[in-house]
């Protein structure tokens, strides 16, 4: 079983979309989508959800403000800041102690000191994960719950589901479209992959993003491509990307101009390839070959 | 935008912001995590640490202890705990924030080193970093999770930035309950606001978000971008609408 993900380091590059186009190209696979903080490769991809099941990523502490006796011991062991205090005006307290949702990291160190057991430690869902069918085949994905911390988690859990898919239905690859940035998420949607691309803009932000994620791939020795998006919107910054791909001994697997049918097929809710088939497409059906190429290796 | 402003690039794991402001750097800073270090010989194997991390940071396997610091979100927990006190915290080096000027701009980034995990914990370094200027500017990463919440938090007004397509509005319906559950002050920018339709606006219209400007494509900015260049001087309406939009939100905040 391989499986290949898709980065792009900045967001914006036309990542989605390229995996989009990728999913309607190939076949017998299991797509993910592990951007779980903006997952949006079900809105070109036509999906019925089948099961949605809930994420729960972590524990978080929660003051019973009924035991606490507000001796203001907790927030001294807090590394994150999360446990607020405020006065009273009105009530028979004149203050209280909460924590803040947002802030709490889920270390349960407070809840270990209290000297009441005011503190409660709980399980959280922060999320929902997603089976759909699509006319080209599976996929799994979620919705991480408005700011919740865990989408590294949600990632794992995401990719492994696709695993055991895989397995079951006797499918050989997986597709994953991941998310933006280097940190923690993109670690966990990359870790044990078998081929990285790495889609990219002629511009220098995402020039500048593609290297900070090309050293990251080298960390995890994961064999890396590089497409170029966009290609023709500044050439001199395009030999550029292919001249620093060339010194690293990184294959540049496509090129693809710039084409406004790319924003009119996702406005129609379809892939690139079966909105149109030449500028774009073309290029993106070129690319696709010379990845099934480096797939087999 | 006049004087006395500091531009904090926040999205640590992918910063920009130099690029542009092409800053002189004058000092750095790394930021570190405190990650644990077991002593040996005092240790007992006990495995209450391991048993309290709920990072699955430390392991005792037998006669050893494992610290997968990477892992480690550095609460203090395991050296708390550890009825031997044989854990001790060092400094682990996962970022870098440097600070200078950049066009006149007070310049702050946060830069995660790559391999590291976490983030959060060098957008909380750089946002704690005193800053001399009446107004901080926080560039924030993408996102709805942890790391924009971080550079997100306790600001007076949040700027949405989506385009009409989408991806885009999918997007923008998951930063706006992000906004909503932090409950922090917001408007929408739409850029390249001629590219799409106009479910983006009916969106807005009917969640009575203000759309704050609206921003068409224009290829020369988008030229002036991917060189690295700002976008100042490039074009006066540009320049004209990103004043006003400046100006709208500062009227904002000074009348709440």
């Amino acid at each position: 079983m391989t499986e290949l993900v898709i980065v792009s380091g900045k967001g914006g590059t036309g990542k989605t979309s390229l995996v989009g186009s990728l999913a309607a190209l190939s076949r017998d696979k299991v797509l993910v989508d592990c951007d779980v903080d903006a997952a949006d490769l079900h809105l070109i991809l036509r999906n019925k959800i089948q099961k949605t099941s809930e994420f729960t990523g972590g524990k978080q502490a929660f003051i019973v403000e009924a035991d606490c006796t507000n001796c203001g011991l907790c927030p001294e062991y807090c590394r994150f800041d999360a446990i607020k205090h405020e006065e009273l005006t009105t009530g028979p307290d004149k203050e209280r102690y909460w924590i803040d949702k947002h802030a709490c990291d889920g270390c349960g160190v407070c809840v270990r000191h209290c000297p009441e057991q005011a503190i409660v430690f709980k399980e959280v869902i922060s999320g929902e994960w997603y089976l759909s069918d699509t006319p080209y085949g599976p996929l799994v994905h979620a919705r991480l719950g408005f700011a919740q911390a865990n989408s590294g988690k949600l990632v794992s859990l995401l990719r492994q589901q696709a695993r055991l898919l895989a397995d079951k239905r006797g499918l050989d690859l997986i597709i994953v479209d991941g998310p933006p940035g280097i940190g923690c998420p993109v670690i966990a949607s990359i870790t044990g992959a078998g081929y990285i691309l790495i889609v990219t803009e002629p511009s220098m932000s995402a020039m500048h993003d593609m290297e900070r994620l090309l050293q990251l791939t080298k960390h995890f020795r994961i064999p890396t491509g590089i497409c170029i998006n966009k290609s023709d919107i500044n050439p001199t910054l395009t030999s550029q990307i292919e001249e620093f791909a060339k010194n690293e001994k990184v294959k540049i697997l496509g090129r693809i101009p710039y084409d406004p049918s790319v924003t009119a097929a996702q406005l129609e809710g379809t892939t690139i390839v079966e909105y149109d088939v030449n500028g774009a497409s073309e290029s993106v059906k070129l690319l696709w070959s010379n990845l099934t190429e480096e797939l087999k290796e | 935008m006049g004087k006395d402003v500091a531009y904090l690039d926040c999205d640590v794991e992918e910063p920009n912001g130099s690029i542009f402001l092409k800053p002189e750097i004058t000092e750095q800073i790394d930021v570190t995590v405190p990650v644990p270090r077991v002593d040996l010989d005092k240790c007992t194997f006990c495995g209450e640490c391991s048993a309290a991390c709920e990072y699955h940071a430390i392991a005792v396997l037998g006669k050893t202890v494992e610290v997968f610091a990477s892992l480690c979100h550095g609460c203090g927990g395991c050296s708390d705990i550890c009825p031997e006190d044989a854990i001790e915290e060092i400094p682990r080096t996962i970022g870098r924030i440097s600070r200078g000027v950049g066009m006149g701009v007070e310049f702050l980034e946060g830069r995660l080193n790559v391999g590291e995990a976490l983030s959060p914990p060098v957008t909380k370094a750089l946002k704690k970093l005193a800053v001399t200027s009446d107004v901080a500017i926080i560039d924030a990463p993408p996102g709805t999770s942890c790391p924009v919440i971080e550079a997100i938090s306790g600001t007076d007004f949040v700027i949405l930035i989506t385009e009409p397509t989408p991806f885009g509005l999918n997007d923008l319906k998951l930063a706006v309950g992000m906004v909503r559950e932090i409950g922090l002050p917001f408007g929408v920018v739409i850029n390249r606001s001629d590219i799409g339709d106009n479910r983006t606006d009916e969106y807005c219209h009917r969640e009575r978000i203000d759309i704050l400007k609206k921003i068409p494509f224009n290829r020369r900015l988008a030229e002036a971008y991917s060189r690295g260049e700002m976008m100042f001087g490039v074009d006066s309406e540009y320049e004209r609408s990103l004043r006003e939009l400046y100006e709208n939100i500062v009227g904002r905040i000074n009348h709440d």
